[in-house]
């Protein structure tokens, strides 16, 4: 993503990758969530702490955070024009760039098991 | 007129989980922090309004993926034609539907959302 933001058919096939790998990912994500016995502190830690499901929850975490950027960039650059347009678009970045961070390192000190 | 309103609702309800997935964000984060943290979000989503905001993203969740799934179809060049756009169409809106309810009323989770112990 160079320049303006980046050739329309990449970022059209970026969108189609995402969307492909969040049909597993979302489908294990609300499964995964709805099968859980409760959703108290000590069994959403304990479903995290696990190492696979701590790594299918940060790629759907990745993939969401992706495909959620992908998405709105659209839709900001079909309704918003001019320098307002710049601004969300770099705004949306800034909020899902944060939104990886924390959900990353939320789910690093999960794994490791320093939320128990 | 249908497939518009569709099309629309593809993007709204795009929109609405791009905003859920923030709250993902934060239950994560909450549980991360520890058990404290962790009550308090879920305090506050367990509040009756933000229970109906889950609902529908429960809604918007399965609408925008079999919505989802029908644009993958057209974006291979299959069912593009007036009458098979239709046709999935309705399909996406039933599915959505069915899975909407299953995972509503038959899972404790979804049982919750909809206000019952």
């Amino acid at each position: 993503m160079s320049g303006t933001h980046g050739s329309a058919s990449r970022h059209w096939r970026n969108q189609r990758m995402t969307s492909i790998a969040l049909l597993p990912l979302g489908l294990w994500f609300l499964f995964a969530l709805l099968r859980q016995p409760s959703l108290e502190h000590a069994i959403v830690s304990g479903w995290f702490a696990k190492p696979l499901q701590a790594l299918l929850g940060a790629l759907f975490g990745a993939a969401l955070l992706w495909h959620s950027m992908q998405g709105l960039q659209v839709v900001i650059e079909d309704y918003v024009g001019g320098a307002l347009r710049s601004f969300w678009i770099g705004l949306a970045r800034i909020l899902h760039l944060a939104a990886g961070l924390v959900l990353a390192a939320a789910l690093v000190r999960l794994a490791i098991g320093g939320a128990a | 007129m249908y497939t518009t309103v569709l099309s629309i609702l593809h993007r709204a309800s795009g929109v609405y989980l791009s905003a859920c997935g923030f709250l993902f964000v934060a239950w994560v984060a909450a549980a991360a922090l520890g058990p404290d943290a962790y009550a308090c979000v879920t305090h506050f989503l367990g509040r009756l309004p933000m229970r109906i905001v889950l609902a529908f993203a429960l809604a918007a969740f399965w609408y925008h993926l079999f919505a989802g799934i029908r644009h993958l179809f057209w974006d291979a060049g299959v069912g593009f034609e007036k009458k098979a756009a239709r046709a999935s169409g309705y399909l996406v809106v039933a599915l959505a539907a069915a899975a909407f309810l299953a995972t509503l009323l038959l899972t404790p989770a979804g049982r919750f959302l909809a206000g019952w112990p």
